[in-house]
């Protein structure tokens, strides 16, 4: 019983980590984020929905496509909901990005349709035995792929040129912009990255699951709640804190009873931000003035 | 003269008045995940209707033969859009009946205004409990469908009978319907005390019900209790598929109302749910009829397994039939006296079985546990247990 739990806690928690990652990619370099990550990964579900299944295409191609819109959703979501506010120093982002995600949502239901939808994958239904407990080959390349993403991240930031430009603005966006790194720039390109890890939750889910156009609103929530736990300044600490969620939500369930799941699992997030109001692996900005 | 004239003038109207056609109304999800299951209500009204206006109308009091219409609203699964949507049909197109509530919390809305305004109601799918025990002195609502409570003891007789099993686990989705299962289920295995392996819920978004069902499994659950409808129950069995696992399901009527098949996988026709009617087998001369005229209406219908979700159909059929005999039992489309006439129903050779007084002040469900078919999932067809493979 623990077993298959702790593989569903690390499926699930490794997508929180991967949607709580596009949170803190967007923060980390505009301080602003989009609230309806939600809506990102359920736009990548649909649009490999769409391109796999409606149109016939392999799967490997329809991800790819699908993840590129999902970029040009990011980057219409920075010029739309967050730059027109953030530039002028208003807070508005905040609501702009959830009406957003809203539109998009809507834009869905009509176009896409209220009925669920199945994408089914050949090659995730196989399965295999792992210390006792069966697990199919999906569940294995999830937290795979959530890891691997967020590992790409790490190497791009620390060791490509345009990564270590975007970490310059996350320190100094003034400085950065005076040695000619343009600043906008790396904020879009923020904005795309965010969206991306979305949509690729989304099409990674979309087989263990259904694809509709609710399908990333509850989903987005929790992983709003893994990026502030994980502390939303640390990449590694957002993707652990997705993992600790997953795990911590199905052990719940699996040893206690899904009665306690929802009222437990949020009531440790506010205990463990009660304790340390920083995040688990954040750490307290300083601001010199 | 002008006087003479307007008094000719309604004279010639009148006569048309009187012949004017009875409306009756129809609240259901026209949109949407539920839209097959509303335009399923749609298409069995509008056959029994044809057929009744083929044979002149319906005889109300001393006027001969006064043709039918169906008026319908979409509700959107909505209660809001459906209360809205009924005092319309009610007030404003002045419904003889109004027919709707496809599920259970937008039926449990619109009740206490047929009640209140003394207006019958007719709900032809949704299942909760209280829709018709609903507690109010002057009762307006009647059912032909399958009834929750009914619906439990009848799954776990089936499991039992089936499947031999002992120690059933319910796995039920955490809303209203799932809570009215959740009594009757427990209420069905107190009665015959037998005991479960627990209760699980799960929410209609989760992804995954693993952890749920490994405690089921580790409970020694032998069989399982299956409330959701057809998104969140393939969520069930997509985990089942997951965790190698495949007990028999037993399931309450979600996964007929989309595509199970598709969204659950292959494993989908391992839950075995309950009908109130099926197409396919051999049919009565009314079942005959039904699915001719049916096929003669509607062209995307070229056999047995188009009708779906045949419940829809064959429920909103024997109901139009049998407000039809209301009315005329009336002898007036005036609502308490609508009422009194379902009460004067004798006797109905229907699609679903032949009805023997129906209803009366205490029963004002027409279908129960005997009624009930099992059927599954084979390819995209919703087809009687054993039938196909």
């Amino acid at each position: 019983m623990i077993g298959s739990a702790l593989i569903s806690g690390l499926g699930l928690g490794s997508m929180y980590g991967l949607l709580a990652l596009g949170f803190y990619v967007t923060y980390a370099v505009s301080s602003t984020v989009n609230f309806a990550q939600g809506s990102s990964m359920m736009l990548g579900a649909v649009f490999a929905y769409t391109f796999s299944v409606r149109l016939g295409w392999p799967f490997v191609p329809a991800a790819a496509i699908a993840l590129l819109l999902c970029a040009l959703y990011g980057l219409a979501v920075e010029f739309l909901a967050v730059r027109p506010f953030a530039s002028r120093g208003s807070n508005a982002w905040l609501m702009a990005t959830v009406a957003l995600g809203i539109i998009a949502d809507n834009t869905v239901l009509f176009t896409f349709g209220k009925e669920p939808r199945g994408l089914a994958l050949p090659w995730a239904s196989t399965a295999t035995t792992v210390l006792g407990v069966h697990v199919s080959t999906l569940q294995i390349a999830i937290p795979a792929v959530g890891l691997a993403l967020a590992a790409l991240l790490h190497w791009f930031s620390r060791v490509t040129r345009h990564g270590k430009a975007m970490l310059a603005v996350v320190q100094n966006a003034d400085a950065a912009r005076l040695m000619g790194i343009n600043v906008p720039l790396a904020i879009m390109a923020a904005y795309a990255v965010s969206t991306i890890f979305a949509g690729a939750a989304g099409i990674m889910i979309a087989p263990l699951s259904t694809v509709h156009s609710d399908m990333g609103t509850v989903f987005g929530l929790k992983a709003f709640a893994v990026a502030i736990l994980g502390g939303i300044t640390s990449a590694w600490g957002v993707m652990l804190a997705g993992l600790i969620f997953g795990v911590v939500e199905s052990l719940i369930t699996a040893l206690l009873g899904s009665a306690y799941t929802q009222i437990l699992t949020f009531t440790l997030v506010i205990v463990a931000l009660a304790l340390m109001p920083h995040g688990l692996f954040g750490h307290a900005e300083l601001k010199k003035v | 003269m002008k006087r003479l004239l307007i008094t000719l003038a309604l004279a010639a109207v009148l006569p048309a008045a009187a012949q004017e056609p009875i409306k009756i109304g129809l609240v259901t999800a026209l949109s949407g995940q539920s839209a097959r299951a509303g335009e399923a209500l749609t298409r069995g009204l509008q056959v029994a209707i044809d057929e009744i206006n083929a044979r002149g109308g319906v005889r109300v009091g001393n006027q001969s033969g006064r043709k039918l219409e169906l008026v319908r609203r979409d509700d959107e699964a909505t209660p809001a859009k459906g209360v809205i949507a009924a005092r319309e049909l009610y007030f404003k197109e002045k419904v003889a009946v109004l027919f709707g509530g496809l599920d259970t919390p937008v039926a449990l809305a619109i009740v206490p205004i047929a009640n209140e305004n003394k207006l019958p109601f007719m709900d032809p799918w949704a299942a909760g409990t209280p829709i018709t025990k609903n507690g109010a002195k002057d009762n307006y609502v009647f059912r032909v469908s399958a009834v929750d409570e009914l619906v439990d003891k009848a799954m776990l007789q089936y499991a039992q009978k089936t499947f031999n099993a002992r120690n059933c686990g319910m796995i039920l989705v955490n809303n209203p319907w799932g809570e009215s299962n959740e009594k009757g289920l427990r209420a069905a295995l107190a009665e015959k005390g037998v005991k479960s392996a627990g209760m699980e819920k799960f929410e209609p978004n989760d992804i995954d019900v693993v952890p749920q069902l490994s405690r089921l499994k580790s409970a020694g659950a032998d069989c399982l209790f299956l409330v959701g409808n057809v998104g969140p129950s393939s969520q069930v069995v997509k985990s089942l598929d997951r965790m190698g696992w495949m007990p028999p399901i037993v399931s309450h009527w979600g996964p007929a109302g989309g595509r199970f098949t598709e969204l659950a996988g292959p494993s989908a026709k391992n839950v075995h749910f309950v009908q109130t009617y099926s197409f396919f087998g051999k049919q009565s001369a009314v079942g005959e009829k039904v699915l001719k005229a049916l096929m003669a209406k509607y062209p995307d219908i070229k056999g047995p397994g188009d009708v779906t979700p045949a419940v829809g159909v064959a429920n909103a059929y024997d109901a139009m039939m049998l407000t039809a005999l209301a009315i005329q039992n009336a002898g007036s489309t005036d609502g308490p006296k609508v009422r009194d006439g379902y009460y004067k129903i004798d006797r109905y050779d229907g699609l679903i079985k032949t009805y023997t007084k129906p209803f009366s002040p205490q029963q004002h469900d027409a279908l129960n546990e005997n009624d009930y078919v099992w059927a599954q999932f084979i390819d995209n067809q919703i087809v009687p247990v054993g039938v196909k493979q």
